[in-house]
């Protein structure tokens, strides 16, 4: 690690203020952003520590309205009852990021932010048609990810929570990468009254996408029956040492019928 | 046997200190005035080194020195070098390419090092070997041995043309082409034994410390064979004559063989000590390891199998090529060669065998033992081949397997191993009980219905372990012998050191070595302790790999031990006035047989120190040494039974039962045994399942990380079922052949016999990853 300068943010006003005119970077869990600096891939001058602001924490379960606080770790996600009794694929979600350790850094905000192609919210978020709420604006997640690690946010804008309406059913499935167990495809899909969302993490070149084959076919029967023999194109998918793009293409609707099968 | 003897399951005694984080490792280190190194290496696979500009570097803050290849050189510090001679068939010396510890005028791997930065701290040191400028003009490179000797690939070394290092052959070609000329059935395969990455737990380390007072050197290193480390470093690199140089390797966190082999890193930091006058430690990081530790395997085989028309193995011919890396590690020659083709019988009669390697140079990291060593590469083969062959010739593999046995030991094979004992079919017997085998086709029916495809495989693997007659190896071209010592010290009262050069990496040697001396004199484990891992202590040793610990390590202790009871049992007579032959040791008493007289432990040895009252000319005290050097190797053999569950949707295979079988002769400790066991079938199914070494058309090492590199989890793997079955040795005193390595050699065969039973096709190469899997399994659907 290079040497940089660690500063302690007491509000979110307070760490834009503090990373003004550095080349700064925002810290919340770590989880990604410390290995890789370790590792000399990342070299801020400067981190601005968001993880003892009280404002981005917490979880908010109004009827069906969800509201989950940026600094929230996966763990009290995953443990939170009243998110789990509206929305128990998220909870679950949570539950598998990562191991014990992730769990209690990472965060909600860290990771929506980072986009990492292979993250499991990203298509949480997609799925459920979610909210980002930053401290300049409110973005649609449909709008938010943008890339491989890229977002809509703006230098200067922080993440300060998500908020999405409880959907009648939902469920995730992942195949874990085998070596760094991130998910080399990851399928949320969701039901709500506007219709059935099914998105995909891992498997695509340019980051998480809605699958519309698996939409498709869900919409006519949300079941995993109505999966079988769909195909997805695997143009678009990435390719790499543990899986190819037609293998992916695959794993796109098995982890769909799986995530559907949860759903229940 | 007593609670603490031979056979007993005692607590691992170095335990408390590894568990509770109080082991002390070579990082763990400090010597006052202490800095510290980080290498500059290669980023290229092949390059020439045009210009080095350290200005910047030397500039930086903290920065002691930086020091280049062409100062070593000029310092007189000599080449690595790969100390067993292996000749060519056609009577030629192997090709050995020069192997500078700091590259001078050319860099052959990524990670090749080519200069060292001395600083402050461990971050000033990396930051300013990050400023070290070096113009490098990028050369073709190729990683692969087959494309290696390939017309038109790049010359690696001037030494070796067309990358060949050898073309080596062993046992009758003739012989063996006619039996494949005349048989009923060949089962032809191409076999590939993926490259591995050793990971042990601990990354290798250094610490250079030169005493310009006493013109000394102190090398902590972290090795596995610290004696050997100071001779070759003396002998053969010119950093200190051996009187002047003293290794100790402390705790180390695992070896698996990677080890053994005296790396640039360590000779660097002992001259950079002297040329800076501080010093000087340097830790691997994780990227480092992957980039620079010897990797294993990387074969690529031929093989035909010939039999007659009532199943009986006629011949068997393998042509092999192996990768040996961009530079030939220090025992590198041998893995290929006497480690893996005199291990081509198996278990198994065959009365022709024809075997030709060729090793290669590659613009990759070096490749050496890695834990089994040639053997695993062997058993695979043969292990994979003989399953083809009965599913060809349709008859079940077990029956095949046992119409072949050697059943009459001692047994000469065609290619230099003389099996002393062994019982086959006790192990085969044992391990398909254990498995249930004749349940296997309703578990596989009851699969079939939750859409599981089910498959069995076995394996029955032999080793050769207990390295080595010393004369045999030398005939064969090892540079060195390979026998052990040991000292056992009897304490004024009667507390004892044994002092042994075998090395303990987490082989549990203070346990059983102490287990071995409580047998003996009773005393109990407390008061026995096993001095190691430093060449002030011990005068000499072999170290420890290729599971020769107990075989040759501990049969070396016993020497001693008997030296130590002959000289007790003298002094007890003498005080109780009796007959040396009536003096019995037990329970930590000396005992005249028949009668009620008895001297405790202590006060004879008390009296040998006290020497008031020996017997007319005995010297004072009780400390006794010997050298062990063994007959002949030892065969430790088993049978491996995997039974697994593929997931056709997704290629995923999961391991549902894994049962071993062994044969280890006599037993130490069977909870250490067992652990050796567990920890090697977890590697064997890592190489079968997971872990594949992957370098990209420009050299780049593609799973340097273990974000890429599928390291083993516990998850993986299932509980194991295993078991001994043992037939002692008869060529040591203890009966011993070795555990260390099998469950790595006779695991891998047994998983993918079993991946294939399941998917029906034979189409799949190691890892079988479950992609790979998935492909194969829809691939064999299209046919």
């Amino acid at each position: 690690m290079y040497a940089v300068t660690y500063h302690r943010a007491a509000s979110v006003a307070d760490a834009t203020k503090l990373a003004k005119g550095k080349d700064a970077k925002y810290l919340s869990g770590g989880m990604t952003l410390i290995p890789a600096m370790k590792t000399r891939l990342a070299a801020p001058s400067d981190l601005i520590d968001l993880g003892h602001i009280a404002d981005l924490k917490g979880i908010k379960v109004s009827g069906k309205t969800v509201t989950i606080g940026a600094g929230t770790t996966h763990s009290e996600v995953a443990n939170n009852a009243k998110l789990k009794s509206v929305c128990p694929a998220l909870t679950d979600l949570a539950g598998h990021i990562g191991d014990p350790h992730v769990r209690h850094k990472g965060t909600i905000g860290g990771s929506i932010a980072n986009n990492d192609p292979a993250a499991d919210y990203p298509a949480a978020m997609l799925a459920l048609d979610a909210t980002i709420v930053t401290n300049k604006r409110e973005i649609a997640a449909a709008k938010f990810f943008k890339g491989l690690f890229e977002t809509a946010l703006k230098e200067g804008e922080i993440v300060t929570g998500v908020t999405f309406t409880a959907p009648e059913k939902a469920g995730y499935e992942k195949f874990r990468n085998p070596a760094s167990r991130y998910a080399m495809t990851g399928v949320f899909v969701a039901k709500s009254k506007d219709g059935v969302r099914a998105a995909v993490t891992g498997a695509g070149d340019n980051g998480v996408f809605r699958s519309k084959e698996v939409e498709a076919a869900l919409s006519k029967s949300f079941a995993a029956s109505a999966l079988e023999g769909v195909k997805v194109p695997s143009k678009n998918l990435m390719g790499d040492l543990h899986a190819t793009p037609d293998y992916r293409a695959n794993l796109v609707v098995v982890m769909a019928k799986r995530a559907v099968a949860k759903a229940g | 046997m007593g609670i603490e003897g031979i056979g007993a399951r005692v607590a691992r005694k170095e335990d408390r200190r590894l568990i509770t984080g109080a082991g002390r490792y070579v990082d763990d280190m400090v010597v006052p005035g202490m800095k510290h190194a980080a290498f500059v290496r290669s980023p290229h696979a092949h390059a020439e080194i045009k210009k080095i500009d350290v200005r910047k570097a030397k500039a930086m803050p903290g920065v002691i020195d930086v020091l280049l290849g062409k100062e070593l050189k000029t310092d007189g510090i000599g080449n690595l070098i790969c100390g067993w001679m292996i000749h060519s068939k056609d009577g030629t010396p192997m090709k050995m390419g020069a192997w500078s510890p700091l590259a001078v005028d050319r860099v052959r791997y990524v990670g090749d090092a080519v200069a060292i930065v001395v600083a402050d701290t461990k971050g000033q040191a990396r930051d300013a070997a990050e400023a070290v400028e070096i113009t490098y003009k990028e050369l073709k490179s190729v990683s692969e041995a087959v494309d290696a000797l390939k017309k038109g690939a790049p010359q690696i070394h001037p030494e070796a043309d067309g990358n060949l290092i050898y073309d080596w052959e062993i046992g009758d070609a003739k012989a063996t082409d006619a039996a494949i000329a005349k048989a009923a059935h060949v089962t032809k395969m191409h076999i590939v034994n993926n490259r591995l990455v050793p990971n042990a737990m601990e990354p290798r380390a250094a610490l250079g410390h030169y005493d310009k007072a006493e013109d000394h050197y102190t090398c902590w290193t972290t090795s596995q064979n610290p004696h050997v480390a100071r001779l070759v470093m003396s002998a053969f690199y010119n950093v200190a004559p051996e009187n002047k140089l003293r290794v100790i390797a402390p705790d180390v966190g695992g070896g698996f063989g990677s080890k053994i082999y005296i790396y640039p890193e360590e000779i660097v930091c002992l001259w950079a000590s002297k040329k800076t006058g501080v010093p000087v430690k340097w830790v691997a990081d994780r990227t480092e390891s992957f980039l620079t530790d010897a990797h294993g395997r990387d074969h690529v085989t031929e093989v035909q199998m010939a039999f007659d028309k009532d199943n009986k193995i006629t011949g068997l011919k393998v042509d092999t090529i192996a990768n040996l890396g961009a530079y030939m590690s220090l025992f590198s020659s041998a893995v290929p060669t006497y480690l893996y083709a005199t291990l081509l019988s198996g278990q198994y009669n065959i009365p022709a065998i024809h075997a030709n390697v060729r090793t290669v140079y590659t613009n990759t990291a070096p490749v050496d033992a890695y834990r089994g060593a040639g053997r695993p590469e062997a058993t695979y083969l043969l292990e994979r081949t003989i399953e083809t062959a009965a599913r060809e010739l349709g008859v079940s593999p077990a029956e095949l397997r046992r119409t072949n046995f050697i059943t009459q030991f001692p047994h000469q094979t065609p290619v230099i191993m003389n099996y002393d004992a062994g019982d086959y079919a006790a192990s085969l017997d044992a391990a398909m009980k254990a498995a249930d085998w004749d349940g296997f086709a309703a578990r596989k029916a009851e699969a079939a219905k939750r859409g599981k495809l089910r498959g069995i495989g076995m394996s029955n693997y032999i080793e050769a372990c207990g390295i080595a007659p010393s004369a045999a190896v030398g005939s064969l071209g090892a540079g060195v012998g390979l026998w052990e010592s040991a000292e056992v010290r009897v304490n004024a009262v009667g507390t004892i050191e044994v002092l042994t050069g075998s090395h303990s990496h987490g082989q549990g040697h203070e346990t059983t070595f102490a287990q071995l001396v409580n047998e003996r004199f009773g005393v109990p484990l407390d008061s026995v302790s096993i001095v190691h891992g430093d060449t002030d202590k011990v005068q000499m040793g072999m170290g420890t790999y290729g599971s020769r610990s107990g075989a040759v390590g501990m049969s070396a202790i016993f020497k001693a031990l008997d030296k130590v009871e002959s000289k007790a049992k003298k002094i007890a007579a003498h005080l109780m006035e009796a007959d040396e032959g009536d003096i019995v040791i037990e329970n930590g008493e000396l005992k005249v047989a028949g009668t009620d007289k008895k001297v405790p432990w202590f006060q004879m040895a008390l009296a040998a120190y006290t020497a008031h009252n020996l017997p007319a000319g005995m010297e004072p005290g009780l400390k006794e040494t010997a050298f062990y050097d063994p007959s002949n190797f030892t065969f430790p053999a088993g049978c491996y039974i995997c039974e697994v569950e593929v997931d056709p949707e997704t290629g995923v295979t999961e391991i549902v039962q894994f049962v071993a079988a062994d044969d280890f002769g006599n037993i130490m400790n069977p909870m250490i045994v067992e652990g050796q066991v567990h920890g090697g079938i977890a590697q064997g199914i890592g190489q079968a399942l997971l872990e594949g070494t992957s370098y990209d058309d420009a050299g780049q090492l593609l799973t340097a990380s273990f974000m890429d590199y599928t390291m083993p989890r516990a998850d993986d793997l299932p509980s194991f079922v295993v078991s001994t079955s043992n037939t002692p040795c008869p060529g040591n005193p203890l009966g011993i052949k070795g555990c260390g390595e099998a469950g790595a050699i006779g695991s891998p065969p047994a998983v993918m016999n079993a991946i294939t039973d399941a998917i029906g096709t034979n189409d799949l190469t190691m890892p079988a990853s479950p992609q790979k899997v998935w492909a194969a399994v829809r691939a064999a659907k299209k046919h």
